[in-house]
């Protein structure tokens, strides 16, 4: 048997998790003040735990490297939650949202986690609005969904293009209440650089102060981290700069395994790159694929002229553009989940279709929607005969209040206007679906020490449906963790405050001072960004939207090198008894350059297709679904958690074998 | 503009630490490319400094894409720089010259205190946030159903719209008087619109408007001059609505 | 300041409208001059209030502009406040102050010399030797000196200044913004900032060139 033990509670999946409340441990009120938790990152699900602990009574500590709480990078979140409130009678229900959630995830989660998920879903809805969180609303005043990419309901709640942002705020001002009663004590600018396990149990953190540079020792009864996901691995992304693997890095090589690293999601629409500069990529949020439609020029004459600049992308009529989604994919059309629709542009630009400098772009076209909505708009104000000019006005008006906020963010970064021009849009690095492996009470393989939000592995398997990681942020910090918890702390109630001065405290400490002294010395000749761009690099090129064996091999390969390079010539200056941003920096890359390699080794042991992880040895041949991803149930239904021995090389796997027993395991269709 | 790109001339501040005296310091950049946002500019500038052997110019900045609010500056006399409507990561070069000379200065206001460089401390924001910035519900899965509450879509629009604030504290830093109004009148406002918001009202503007007080931000004059450059284009119809909601909480206030 | 503005925008209006009647009727200035000067109700009444309300207003502005430029310790190297904001939104303590200092010459002109037959010397009378009433008389010759008559007009302008940020701004003060009201309010504000001042301008030079 696995030593992976999920704790998948007993019984028929719909009624699991309420036997399960019923049967954990709980502790008193009393008790409550006497325990300590940390929460690192503040972000939807460390926000929403840390605020939901200390209204229970527990003493929380919550970390962040950020100035503020409120900046964490939920907040770019843009288009929405998903919630199976059924609000808009599409026969939506909990089952639904579970069924499309685990297929959307091409069947690589744990069902019982999903379920869950699914079922806590209407109530993160009901408790976002009583704290005030502005959703978009309907005339009648009541709430209005969209629907988003993958699944044939619109369940979708938002607020405008800034649903993250919403969220994090009621999340961030559940924990302001609590900061001002004194329950949360907050410590913003500061990171996690280890977690402390005394007799095989998390019991504290040392975190650094980035702005006088000193280490801290924090003890605490449980710790979890909520530090968001790794896509930062790839330098380019649409991640924060600031987000970063390290406390999760930290924890896995304190004992927490790693499950699925080479699940990445990579999203169809952002703003393509436009030089060497690039810092970072812009999303622009799936629900433009509502009303964009996706195409390049049929002809690849077209294609150069347009890239010379001789042709304008309007100038091309219908016949001579190919809507590739709409071609392939007839039942879902532009409408397919991000997987499917991110390596399908790839495809198009790698066959020489790309419609930009770099060859990496393809049209998101508004046209049609601006008309549709311009015609429908002229009936409704009774304009029987209204010019086309009058019909394009129209239109681009209902197009501006649905989207205005992104139409005006993309003029903004590319200097065209999208209303008149088609969007130019290619895939980015956007989530990272694999994270911390998690039992079903989200306790990692450290006892005490648990993940919650993007850097656990537990919901998405290997691909994650649009506004479903909001979802997955606010259920596990607001309706999972505090129960979950109150199961392993019932145990800590006699353990009294814990002692900062131990020795497994002082060689934790002594370990981080260590390395942040070995990096301050290697005084070499190169930025931290210069090895952090390579390791990009490699990461894109070979273990990106489309991954071979010969590729993966090398990529190891190249990325021991780029870390051996980095320990020996990085150059940081300044001092680390102050703010000093190069050594944050090289402190997160030094991390990236060991998960990358994990990554690739775990993409590389994969031999199959799934979700957001394609194999190129893994594709169907012939028939309806030829050139698609092949999954291999046979050999690969279970989740791959890494287990840290001092070298990624050496990481030893342990596998968890997925159960399927509500839903029947099919290959994804969206034909 | 040549094929190359602009050469600029920076005059930044730097400050080693919140004691030490800071003053401008001059630097030049070459070869910048128009499509660069500014921050990637400040990249540029900081890879120059660190392949010579000089500290980079430390500044706050996190998702670069407008969102977060951490990003800051005072660019060339104006919050966030020359653009409407943008964050300074948001800002693109293509708003300058070649040979021009940009000034980069931290926000300024005595309850923004300087960290490093353009660094600055806007934490006495967030504890005017703890004063009364929130709807006092616990987590509960027991929450009466979402739809139970139904918002005319007029006042969730306007509960939107002022709670589309960032937190970056371009308001401050642009007001004469260094005045947090705008900030504390879009959390204010938010509430005060949405019935959820009602029942705590009263104590929520008074004691946020007592903390802003207490962190030494100065007093709205009307100016405006926050409302042009807020990133986001929150109205000075919230300051309005907070001073009414002030008035109000202040006269029937009991004690 | 909102509410001592209202009071001093009203107080301004009842003085322009009685000013500007010296310019259509001798009698008629002269008998509200009077009533103005001897009502019991105004002279003990509102013109005490309306000093206070006048030195609030003052005491407060420099008190608050006092206060406003402490929060901001450092200044910048480099400011544009014009690319925000108006000159006259951001300083209303200059036109303010100036418009306390033509108050200055405006007391020692009307309102000293007034206090000082009334209530000093007795004389309620409202009439001059001849026994015609003094207002109108003593307000014309004052307008003899072109300087003085161009330290008003300047003092007028200034005082536009602080109107158009002054009316304005009081309702915001208060609370009062509104998507359909506030554009109203502003071009109000506007029409009286400038026609008020103007029309004293316009009163002023009258008496200067009917000499």
């Amino acid at each position: 048997m696995s030593v992976l033990d999920s704790k998948t509670p007993k019984g028929p999946i719909k009624d699991q998790w309420t036997n399960h409340k019923n049967h954990i441990n709980v502790v008193n009120p009393a008790n409550k003040r006497s325990i300590d938790v940390i929460v690192v990152g503040t972000g939807l699900a460390g926000g929403a735990a840390a605020a939901s602990l200390a209204e229970m009574g527990y003493k929380v500590k919550a970390f962040c490297f950020q100035d503020s709480p409120r900046r964490a990078h939920s907040i770019a979140a843009q288009g929405g939650i998903n919630a199976a409130k059924n609000y808009q009678n599409d026969g939506d229900s909990t089952y639904r949202l579970f069924y499309d959630t685990v297929k959307g995830g091409d069947y690589r989660s744990r069902e019982s986690n999903v379920y869950r998920l699914a079922e806590v879903s209407a109530n993160i809805i009901d408790q976002c609005v009583a704290q005030g969180v502005p959703f978009a609303r309907e005339y009648g005043g009541l709430l209005d969904n969209r629907s988003f990419g993958g699944v044939l309901v619109s369940r979708t709640f938002y607020a405008k293009g800034q649903t993250g942002q919403q969220l994090l705020l009621g999340a961030y001002s559940a924990m302001n209440r609590q900061i001002g009663k004194g329950k949360i004590e907050m410590f913003n600018r500061h990171e996690m650089l280890d977690v402390v396990v005394v007799d095989g149990k998390a019991r504290g953190i040392i975190a650094r102060d980035l702005v006088t540079g000193k280490l801290e020792r924090h003890g605490a009864h449980a710790v979890v981290v909520a530090t968001g996901g790794y896509g930062n691995v790839f330098f380019l992304s649409t991640n924060a700069m600031g987000s970063n693997a390290t406390a999760a890095w930290k924890i896995h090589k304190k004992g927490a395994y790693f499950a699925n690293p080479c699940y990445t999601q990579i999203h169809p629409t952002c703003i393509p790159r436009s030089g060497d500069y690039q810092s970072k990529l812009t999303l622009m949020s799936e629900s433009l694929r509502n009303d964009g439609r996706i195409w390049v020029p049929k002809n690849i004459a077209d294609v150069e002229a347009i890239r010379a600049g001789k042709k304008s992308p309007t100038e091309l009529s219908e016949d001579e553009r190919d809507y590739y989604l709409e071609r392939r994919y007839p039942a879902f059309g532009n409408l397919v989940p991000r997987d499917v629709a991110s390596r399908a542009a790839k495809e198009r630009c790698d066959a020489g279709y790309g419609v930009n400098k770099t060859g990496e772009a393809v049209y998101l076209d508004f046209k049609s929607a601006i008309e549709r909505y311009g015609k429908e708009a002229a009936t409704v104000h009774g304009e029987k005969n209204a010019s086309h000019e009058r019909i394009i006005e129209l239109g681009a008006a209902v197009i501006k209040s649905k989207y205005g906020n992104l139409f005006q963010m993309y003029e903004k970064i590319v200097d065209q206007n999208p209303y008149k021009t088609p969007m130019m849009i290619y895939p980015a690095v956007h989530y990272t679906m694999g994270g911390i492996w998690v039992d079903y009470n989200l306790m990692t393989t450290i006892p005490g020490c648990y993940a919650a939000g993007e850097a656990n592995f537990s919901d998405h398997g290997a691909n994650r449906l649009g506004a479903s990681a909001l979802m997955q942020g606010l259920a596990d910090g607001y309706f999972v963790l505090p129960y979950t918890m109150g199961d392993y702390l019932a145990d800590e109630i006699r353990t009294g405050p814990i002692a900062t001065d131990s020795k497994e405290f002082d060689e934790a400490e002594k370990n981080v001072s260590g390395t942040i002294e070995r990096l301050m010395n290697i005084k070499g000749t190169k930025s931290v960004d210069h090895f952090h761009k390579e390791l990009g690099k490699v990461m894109w090129n070979n273990v990106g939207m489309a991954r071979n064996a010969k590729g993966l091999e090398e990529a190891q390969e190249q990325i021991r090198k780029i870390r051996e390079e980095f320990w020996k010539d990085v150059r940081i200056p300044g001092d680390m008894n102050e703010l000093n941003t190069e050594l944050e920096k090289a402190i997160r890359v030094a991390d990236f350059l060991e998960l990358g390699e994990l990554f690739a080794k775990d993409a590389l042991h994969r031999n199959e297709s799934c979700g957001g992880h394609f194999r190129e040895e893994s594709v169907e041949v012939g028939g309806e679904q030829s050139g698609e991803a092949k999954r291999d149930d046979e050999n690969f239904k279970y989740v791959a958690a890494w287990e840290w021995t001092g070298d990624p090389k050496t990481s030893v796997l342990h596998k968890e074998e997925l159960e399927f027993n509500d839903i029947e395991l099919k290959q994804r269709s969206y034909k | 503009m040549s094929e190359l790109g602009m050469n600029l001339t920076l005059k930044i501040w730097r400050q080693k630490d919140a004691k030490a005296k800071g003053k401008m310091e001059t630097y030049k950049v070459t070869e910048i490319s128009e499509h660069m946002s500014f921050l990637e500019m400040l990249d540029v500038l900081n890879e120059q400094l660190i392949n010579t052997g000089q500290e980079p110019v430390a500044f706050d900045h996190d998702c670069r894409e407008g969102i977060c609010g951490m990003c800051s500056l005072y660019i060339n006399g104006e919050a966030h720089g020359p653009d409407r409507g943008v964050t300074t990561c948001q800002l693109h070069m293509r708003m300058f010259y070649n040979n021009d000379t940009i000034y980069i200065e931290p926000f300024r206001a005595k309850a923004f205190p300087v960290v490093k460089d353009l660094i600055v401390d806007r934490s006495s924001f967030d504890r005017i946030q703890h004063a009364g910035g929130f709807i006092s519900v616990n987590t509960s899965g027991n929450t009466q159903d979402a739809n139970s509450l139904p918002i005319p879509k007029l006042d969730a629009d306007k509960a939107f719209d002022a709670a589309t604030c960032i937190g970056c504290g371009a308001c401050v830093a642009t007001c004469k008087n260094a005045s947090a109004m705008l900030y504390v009148s879009a959390k204010v406002s938010q509430f005060a619109l949405l019935p959820q918001g009602k029942i705590e009202a009263k104590d929520r503007v008074l004691n946020m408007v007592e903390q802003m007080d207490k962190e030494g931000f100065g007093n709205c004059t009307n100016t405006g001059a926050c409302e042009v450059e807020c990133p986001k284009g929150i109205s000075l119809e919230n300051i309005a609505r907070m001073n009414s909601e002030y008035l109000k909480a202040s006269l029937v206030r009991e004690k | 300041m909102a509410l001592s503005g209202f009071f001093l925008l009203l107080f301004l209006l009842q003085h322009f409208v009685i000013n500007f009647s010296s310019v259509i009727s001798v009698e008629g200035f002269n008998k509200v001059s009077h009533f103005m000067g001897t009502n019991p109700i105004i002279q003990y009444g509102i013109q005490p209030i309306l000093l206070i309300g006048v030195l609030f207003h003052l005491g407060m502005g420099i008190y608050l502009d006092v206060a406003n430029r402490k929060a901001r310790n450092v200044k910048y190297a480099m400011n544009k406040p014009g690319e925000n904001s108006s000159w006259w939104s951001r300083n209303m303590i200059i036109t303010g102050i100036t418009i306390m200092l033509f108050l200055g010459l405006h007391f020692y002109d009307f309102w000293f010399p007034e206090i000082n037959t009334k209530f000093i010397l007795g004389d309620m009378s409202g009439l001059n030797g001849h026994g015609e009433f003094r207002y109108w008389e003593e307000l014309h010759h004052k307008f003899v000196d072109p300087i003085r008559v161009g330290i008003y007009c300047l003092s007028f302008v200034f005082l536009a200044l602080h109107l158009l940020h002054g009316f304005q701004s009081a309702f915001q003060s208060v609370g009062f913004n509104h998507t359909r009201y506030t554009p109203v309010i502003k071009k109000l504000g506007n029409i009286y900032a400038i026609c008020i001042p103007l029309g004293f301008i316009f009163i002023a030079v009258y008496h200067y060139v009917s000499q």
